[in-house]
């Protein structure tokens, strides 16, 4: 990006103020995320800089925001820290409950959208594949409706879907359903729900990786004897490997980001990290938000960063690239 | 094999080796690969079907019916079955109607039946609640029983909202969406302008969106083109920065907007250690449209610098120098030549964009305030007042809206070329 030599004055003044531009708009989308991590060692309950924060004294930082998330919800949140102090909170504190809750749902949803989705795709992959187009299209609206409509559908749907405890199917089910035998106010159908929501991240990761693999190997591995089978787990899946744990924590993010559906499907009981923050900002915002902020920060940087290393492997891998 | 041999010269047809003619061998192994292929992707479409479409499809079905009028009103029904539009509201109808009014009374339905008489004529709750409570007293000639207790049950317009709810399967809620109502002729009409709530919503929301995908088209060009001129190192890591955003929770990039953005947040600190503003001179800049404008365009740019980046990097440097060494200016170059070939990331960032913009709900919920609203909003809001129809027939007008642009999308652009990162 260095100026050609035969660049005039007029033209330098512009690339710099053209990479100032840059910067700015590089500032604007990364400064407001890493703007949290300070704040939320904020020892005052304020959004902002404190004039001891800014002169960096030791004493306008503290850990009470983090504090706050273990406490909240604790009955004695004051008694000496030993193992019951610990498994109280273990059980009791609104966070880390709501953190539990929002691990299982996103698992199970992150299992449901990444095996279907990977399967369909290879489906979707194969060139004799009928009405490809529209499936694919279907497939990946979710991503595209918006959220609150999906939300409303799933409301009056969930909430008309129940079974009667009285048949042998009714109690089958009952323990996933909701104490009505309803899908919403039930785990499983938040789950159904993220899973839905994943599912076109699951299928366009997949599909993507999918393009630049070499149909031949499958036949080269047929012809050497292979089931379809073997051929698949000792060809296929360690080549689309990447695209698959992409697209299983792109499913795993939206799961554990999404806070709409929640809100019309779930009852009391299914408190999720986002619903927490939710009902935080909405209400009495205070800076434990941001502790929490921060700590989800620091997670997608995490997984930022796994799924950075998987696409360059995934390149590395790839036998045919289209680009 | 001789008799292979002799039966491909005997028929004229090439057989294969158990004797059936190659041609229909071929179309049943393509048939099979067919099938195989597609019940591969059977599970998740039946899946998609349980858990997408066919919620999609109730709501739908809800903004075209509701029964709170037509199931508690039987006799008043049969009466409008009867006597079509125009007919004289005589002191049988009024007598089917007290008929109806006692049952709502014994049955408790006077409120839900109102309720959807209401969406055609406001005020019908309290009136059918009053109806129904005194209508065990009522006695005949009953058309001057009800207009004694109420003037309102004469008005011709009250009959035609009553024979327009008489029917369970109905278009009003598409007509409250589209700012009408019914005269007394039983036609529609426009509410009047200063009623007209949901044309000004739509016509808001498109405009915000314009203006998001505009801000976001303007502000993402100089970074993609940046990202794609760069050596391959150095661009992957600035491209960090454009993912860690895509990759950070919605709800969390939402907080810290209101941390900068607050009036004693920290952009208004900065402005006024500058001395740009005075310290009572704050601006408000969230919980209002600028709030919704700024932290949509921040949470929507890295859908339009991916895709830019995407085709501005397909494009040959060569083109610019040669441009340049037959005497284009640097302006010119980039108008004639470089803009042009980085119209298809245009097209598909600003109507990815556009898409997801028109659709949002969480951040003008949150940092909107009373103004910053949109459709997705208000259909929450008709939901938590328990007008859900009212609520599905305004999704489904935005429902068709994306579907029209996500079917563009996939014309223009093709979605199987949608990316991630």
């Amino acid at each position: 990006m260095a100026l050609p030599s035969y660049a005039s004055p007029l033209e330098r003044v512009w690339h710099y103020t053209y990479l100032g531009i840059c910067a700015a708009v590089f500032l604007f989308l990364i400064a407001p995320i890493l703007i949290v991590i300070p704040l939320s060692f904020n020892v005052e309950p304020y959004f902002s800089f404190t004039e001891k924060m800014l002169s960096l004294d030791p004493s306008g930082y503290s850990l009470r925001w983090y504090d706050t998330l273990l406490t909240l919800g604790v009955n004695a949140p004051e008694g000496p820290r030993d193992a019951a102090w610990w498994s109280v909170v273990w059980n009791d504190a609104t966070w880390i409950k709501a953190a539990k809750n929002s691990l299982w749902v996103g698992l199970w949803a992150t299992i449901l959208a990444t095996v279907l989705g990977t399967v369909a795709a290879l489906g979707l992959s194969r060139p004799e594949m009928p009405y490809r187009r529209v499936i694919m299209a279907i497939l990946i609206s979710p991503m595209i409706v918006p959220i609150i409509i999906i939300a409303v559908g799933m409301f009056f749907f969930y909430s008309s879907t129940c079974v009667s405890p009285d048949n042998f199917v009714g109690q089958a089910l009952m323990p996933f359903l909701s104490k009505k035998g309803c899908l919403n106010n039930s785990n499983l159908g938040i789950i159904m729900a993220h899973a839905t929501l994943g599912i076109p991240f699951v299928i366009i990761t997949v599909t993507a990786t999918l393009s630049g693999f070499d149909q031949s190997l499958i036949r080269a591995g047929a012809s050497l004897g292979a089931t379809p089978t073997r051929v698949f787990f000792k060809v296929v899946m360690p080549l689309i490997l990447p695209g698959v744990i992409s697209g299983a924590l792109f499913a795993f993010v939206t799961s554990f980001d999404e806070v709409v559906a929640v809100l019309f499907i779930a009852g009391p009981e299914q408190q999720t990290i986002p619903r927490q923050m939710w009902n935080g900002i909405r209400e009495a915002i205070s800076p434990a938000i941001l502790a929490v902020a921060t700590i989800l920060v620091i997670i997608s940087i995490g997984l930022l960063a796994t799924v950075e290393m998987l696409r360059r492997r995934s390149e590395k891998l790839r036998v045919v690239s289209p680009y | 094999m001789t008799d292979m041999t002799a039966g491909m010269f005997t028929t004229g047809i090439l057989t294969t080796s158990d004797g059936r003619p190659l041609k229909a061998a071929l179309a049943r192994a393509q048939r099979r690969a067919k099938w195989r292929a597609f019940l591969l992707v059977l599970p998740l479409l039946a899946f998609v079907l349980v858990t997408f479409v066919v919620p999609i499809g109730t709501m739908l079905k809800r903004s075209v019916y509701h029964d709170g009028f037509s199931a508690a009103a039987p006799a008043l029904g049969a009466w409008f079955a009867g006597h079509p539009q125009g007919a004289e509201i005589d002191e049988t109808a009024y007598a089917a109607l007290v008929i109806d009014l006692r049952q709502m009374q014994a049955n408790k339905t006077a409120g839900s039946a109102g309720t959807r008489v209401n969406y055609n004529l406001s005020g019908a709750i309290s009136l059918f609640k009053a109806g129904a409570r005194n209508a065990v007293d009522l006695q005949p000639p009953y058309k001057e029983a009800l207009l004694a207790l109420d003037a309102r049950w004469g008005e011709p317009l009250m009959w035609t909202a009553m024979r327009a709810s008489a029917s369970a399967y109905t278009a009003d809620f598409y007509l409250v969406a589209a700012d009408m109502e019914r005269n007394a002729e039983g036609g529609v009409q426009l509410v009047d302008e200063n009623r007209q709530i949901y044309k000004y919503l739509f016509v808001k929301t498109f405009v915000l969106s314009a203006l998001i995908t505009l801000l976001c088209l303007l502000l993402s060009f100089p970074i993609a083109h940046l990202l794609a001129v760069l050596p391959m190192a150095r661009a992957n890591l600035l491209m960090i920065l454009v993912l860690l955003p895509f990759w950070t929770s919605l709800l969390v990039r939402t907080t810290s907007w209101i941390a900068l953005l607050q009036e004693q947040g920290i952009v208004n600190d900065i402005l006024v250690w500058l001395r740009v503003l005075g310290d009572d001179g704050r601006i408000r800049m969230i919980y209002n449209q600028a709030g919704t404008v700024i932290v949509m365009t921040h949470i929507l740019l890295p859908f339009m610098v991916l895709p830019l980046y995407s085709v501005m990097k397909t494009i040959p440097p060569s083109y610019a120098r040669a441009a340049r060494s037959l005497g284009a200016t640097s302006w010119t170059t980039f108008r004639r030549i470089y803009l042009p070939q980085t119209l298809p990331g245009i097209a598909a960032g600003s109507l990815l964009v556009f898409i997801l913009a028109v659709g949002y709900y969480i951040t003008p919920a949150l940092v909107g305030g009373a103004e910053g609203q949109l459709i997705s909003n208000f259909i929450d809001f008709h939901m938590d007042k328990s007008n859900w129809s009212l609520a599905a027939a305004i999704a489904a007008v935005l429902l068709a809206a994306v579907l029209v642009l996500y079917w563009l999308y996939d014309r223009l652009i093709g979605i199987d070329r949608l990316k991630l990162g």
